[in-house]
Order: C-alpha cells, then sequence, then structure tokens
C-alpha cells in the first residue's frame, strides 16, 4: 500500500486522546459505582441484628477445617459421576437427537420412541426417576444387578440425555435447509450429510446451551445421595448434624462453585468465539 | 455540500482499504461510486453511516462533523438512509411491521400515522398487496425496494444504497432501478456503489472511480465512462466490457 507510515493528523491525535479520557472516565466510574455497592451491602449484612449469630452458624473456621475431608471425600465421588454422567448423556442425547429428525414412515417407530422418551423423561422430576431406578430395579431381584451408584448414575444420564437431545436436536433445525440441499447435491449420503455438514454446525450452534446443561448436572449429579451414596452435599448434611453447624454447607458450596468455573469459563469462551466468528466481516 | 470526506482513512488490520479519500456530495446530487472489488466503495458507505470507525480524516454532514466522538451516532444515523446488498430484512416482521418498525420506535410516531405512510409508499412502488407478507415470501426484487422504503420513510437527507441490485436475478434489476430513477426525480440526495455502469451513466450526475482507497477520477458519467484520463480507470473499464457488463 502507498502510505507505510501513515502520521496521524492532528484531528485523529485529538480524537485518540478523547476516547482514552473517555475509557480512563468509565472505568473510574465502573470502580466508584462498584465501591459503593459492596460498602452498602457489607454495611447492611454485617449491621443485621442477626448477623453475629448467623455469622457463629455458618461461617466458623474450625468447623470448617474439621468437615472438610469427609465433604472432599464426597465431592470425588461427584466428579467422578460426573465425568462419566456427562459423557454417556453427551452419547444418549446425540443419538436420540438425531433420531428425532430421521424422516421417512421406515423410521415413525424409532422417531415415536424417541419423541416419547424425550417428552416424558424432561417432565418427570430427576429425584423421581432416581428413586424408580435405584429402588424399583434392585426390586425386581434379577441377577446381576448393578449397584446403587450404577444405577442412580443411569438415571441421571437419562434425565440429562432427553435434555441433551432437545438442544442438539434445535441446533440440527437450525442448520439452512439449503446446506443439506448442497450437501446432498454433491452425492453425499444422508448420513454423510449429517455426519460432515450438518451436525458441525448444529454443535457449534448448540454449544452454550448444552455446556449450560453440563454444568446444571455437575450440580445434580450429587442427588444420587438420595439413593444412598455419600456425595459432597450428603457429606456437609452428616457434619452439620454433628455440629448443629451450617459452616460444612459453605464449604461444600464453595467447593462446588470452584469447580463450576472452569466448565462456565469454556462456555463464554466458546459463545464469545463462535459470535466471533460469525460475525466477521458484514 | 450536504456530504463532505476529506482525506479519510480506513485500514483493517494491515489492509488499507480507505487511504485519504475525498469526496464531496451536493444536495439533490446523485453519485455513482464505481471500481473493483475491494476498492473501498462499500467501506466508505459504511463509514459514512458510522456503522465503521474511521481511522483518519473527517466526514461532514449538513455542516456538522460526523466523526466527532462527541456526536451520537444514533442522531446521525436519521439522516442517513442505507440499503443493503442482500435486503437485510427482518425475516420474522412483516413487511409493514419492517417498514413502520423505526418510524414507531425511533421516531415515536403514532402507529396509525406510520402506517398510513408506510402504505403510500408501498402503493407507489406497486407492493401494497405484500404488506402483511413476511420478506422471504417475496422475490429478491420486491425485497430489496421494500428495503430502500424501510429506509425511506425515515426522510433521510441522504440515501446510501451499497450495490443494491447485485444479489438480483438480472430480469429484476430493472424495478429497483425504476425505483432510483423516480427517486431522482423527488431531488434525493443519493450515493450509490454499483457495478450496473449503465445505470450510473443513466441516473448519476457525477461518477466516481475509486482505485487503491481513493478517488482516482470523477467527472459526469459520459466523460469517465467513455473518455476516462487515467490509465487505470480505462483498464478498469476494458474489464467490465470483456466481461460483458456495459
Amino acid at each position: 500500500m502507498s502510505s507505510e507510515l501513515h502520521r496521524p493528523s492532528d484531528k485523529q491525535l485529538a480524537r485518540i486522546a478523547f476516547r482514552r479520557r473517555k475509557a480512563i472516565r468509565s472505568v473510574l466510574l465502573a470502580a466508584l459505582s462498584t465501591a459503593v455497592l459492596g460498602t452498602l451491602f457489607a454495611v447492611l449484612i454485617t449491621g443485621a441484628p442477626g448477623w453475629d449469630r448467623v455469622k457463629q452458624s455458618f461461617f466458623r473456621g474450625d468447623i470448617a477445617r474439621d468437615s472438610l475431608p469427609a465433604i472432599l471425600d464426597g465431592l470425588w465421588l461427584n466428579i467422578r459421576l460426573f465425568v462419566v454422567c456427562a459423557a454417556c448423556a453427551l452419547a444418549l442425547g446425540l443419538l436420540v437427537g438425531v433420531l428425532r429428525t430421521l424422516r421417512g414412515p421406515v423410521f415413525f417407530p424409532v422417531r415415536a420412541l424417541a419423541t416419547v422418551y424425550t417428552y416424558s423423561l424432561r417432565g418427570l422430576p430427576l429425584i423421581i426417576t432416581i428413586y424408580l431406578f435405584a429402588y424399583g430395579i434392585p426390586g425386581l431381584r434379577l441377577q446381576g444387578t448393578p449397584s446403587v451408584t450404577v444405577l442412580g448414575g443411569a438415571a441421571i444420564v437419562i434425565t440429562y440425555g432427553a435434555y441433551i437431545a432437545e438442544v442438539l436436536r434445535s441446533g440440527i433445525e437450525s442448520v439452512h435447509p439449503s446446506q443439506v440441499a448442497a450437501a446432498r447435491s454433491l452425492g453425499l449420503s444422508y448420513r454423510r450429510t449429517m455426519r460432515f455438514v450438518v451436525l458441525p454446525q448444529a454443535v457449534r450452534r448448540a454449544a452454550p446451551p448444552l455446556l449450560n446443561d453440563v454444568v446444571s448436572m455437575q450440580k445434580d449429579v450429587g442427588l444420587i445421595s438420595l439413593a444412598g451414596p455419600v456425595d459432597a452435599i450428603r457429606a456437609a448434611q452428616i457434619s452439620q448434624a454433628g455440629s448443629y453447624n451450617f459452616t460444612p454447607y459453605i464449604v461444600a458450596g464453595v467447593l462446588f462453585v470452584l469447580l463450576a468455573l472452569p466448565l462456565i469459563g469454556i462456555t463464554d469462551w466458546v459463545t464469545l468465539r463462535a459470535a466471533r466468528r460469525q460475525n466477521a466481516g458484514t | 455540500m450536504l456530504l463532505t470526506c476529506t482525506e479519510v482513512r480506513k485500514t483493517f488490520g494491515d489492509a488499507v482499504v480507505l487511504d485519504g479519500l475525498d469526496l464531496t456530495v451536493d444536495e439533490h446530487e446523485v453519485i455513482a461510486l464505481i471500481g473493483a472489488s475491494g476498492s473501498g466503495k462499500s467501506t466508505l458507505l459504511r463509514c459514512v453511516n458510522l456503522l465503521t470507525e474511521i481511522d483518519d480524516g473527517t466526514i461532514m454532514l449538513d455542516g456538522e462533523d460526523i466523526t466527532d466522538p462527541r456526536v451520537n451516532p444514533d442522531v446521525v444515523r436519521r439522516k442517513i438512509g442505507l440499503v443493503f446488498q442482500s435486503y437485510n430484512l427482518f425475516p420474522h416482521m412483516t413487511v409493514l411491521d419492517n417498514i413502520t418498525l423505526a418510524p414507531t420506535k425511533v421516531r415515536q410516531r403514532p402507529a396509525a400515522e406510520a402506517k398510513a405512510q408506510a402504505m403510500e409508499w408501498l402503493d407507489r412502488v406497486g407492493l401494497a398487496d405484500k404488506a402483511g407478507s413476511y420478506p422471504d415470501r417475496l422475490s429478491g426484487g420486491q425485497q430489496q425496494r421494500v428495503a430502500i422504503v424501510r429506509a425511506l420513510v425515515n426522510s433521510p437527507r441522504l440515501l446510501l444504497l451499497d450495490e443494491v441490485t447485485s444479489a438480483l436475478d438480472p430480469e429484476l434489476v430493472g424495478e429497483v432501478l425504476t425505483m432510483i430513477r423516480d427517486l431522482k426525480g423527488d431531488g434525493m440526495t443519493m450515493v450509490l456503489a454499483t457495478h450496473e455502469m449503465g445505470f450510473a451513466r443513466q441516473v448519476a450526475d457525477r461518477v466516481a472511480f475509486l482505485d487503491k482507497g481513493r478517488v482516482l477520477e470523477q467527472g459526469p458519467p459520459a466523460q469517465v465512462l467513455g473518455d476516462p484520463v487515467e490509465a487505470r480507470t480505462r483498464q478498469f473499464l476494458a474489464r467490465i466490457i470483456e466481461a460483458g457488463r456495459l
């Protein structure tokens, strides 16, 4: 290009200076309003008449230390369950989501089954599903019934599989029909069209709500404790029952938030990147 | 002068798209911007509409420096209409709702009044029966005419048209060009980026040839298109003729 070394005009320099001043002012204003609001909250909470009692029953350092090992033990179960359940639920959701988009009369029973599954499992409360699986299936007294943990995990997988299937289906249906037309015109079969053209776009578009479900699942795997296994929240409850102090719940809550942060970070990053890619150009 | 661009510069990374461009537009004047792809025609229109922030220079509209960072872009844009190459109608709204959106939400005009005005325009361009239709049900030429009406109901001082016929089938180009010709008859000030040399010759008061981010040559259509001074203009026109587009 002709001017490798463009020297900004005085006018442009003034504009740059003005924008910089404005940016600095914005940052200062943000800091000020945050400080004011923060102080207000702190005064409101610590000034409340019952604050000393609340501090005693929710924020005791010694109890937090005592209860931490048991809660961490429980959390390890949460993490293991989450990794396995998330992988299984994603696979199940993908399968059901694709089955629901199949066209043609031959596929009617498959399609109907997939539809009934997503409709009923999204409606059925997870707690009831866990009870049905963890207490109902062993009740059949079949040979080789797996452990309660596995059964509870299966309940979580089929519940979340239904949510994920719907998210993926909406992603698949948001891909414009002209994309399918273009792929089919090249001679790709329906399956190859799905695999190479539709699903990559669908998953990218559905990534934010999908990760939302995964983050939500991270918390819900703990519900398995209803069937017996001791997860982080149950460990906190046991500890609370011994000390009559609610600090263990705060400890477990903080640990869950820390656990979710990386996932939430990934969700935001994926969302941002997708938006930036799609808005490139016009 | 209604619009004065002085030394306008715009870069995208290392690419210098506008390199100290100067252009003036008088009231009631129609200017056709021609030039190869990437010569900066669309970028210039987006800069004038403040959709793209310039890197240096000044753009004056109606005596006001609209590139001053203190200026509210929303206020400036009320004076400028912009029509896009691919129409950009809102697919979830009917034709009528597309047109009355800005008059009712930006200008706070009563719905009935905005509707009456919209129907008047639709009637004039022969699309009154499409008022309740959704954009995807319309042909490209019809959609583009709706998009032009959508820009016009805000009574802009200046209408920017960004290759408005490039996405249309040849037999649909005519209806859009006829509409633009009618607007010239109304005295509308227009800047149009175009590949339709024949149309530029007919409707433009002045043709400006953009090359490497500058106006290399400008003047009456007959002169610029018929007897260009600059070698690069001649090369550009020769390529157009070769492609059978003149």
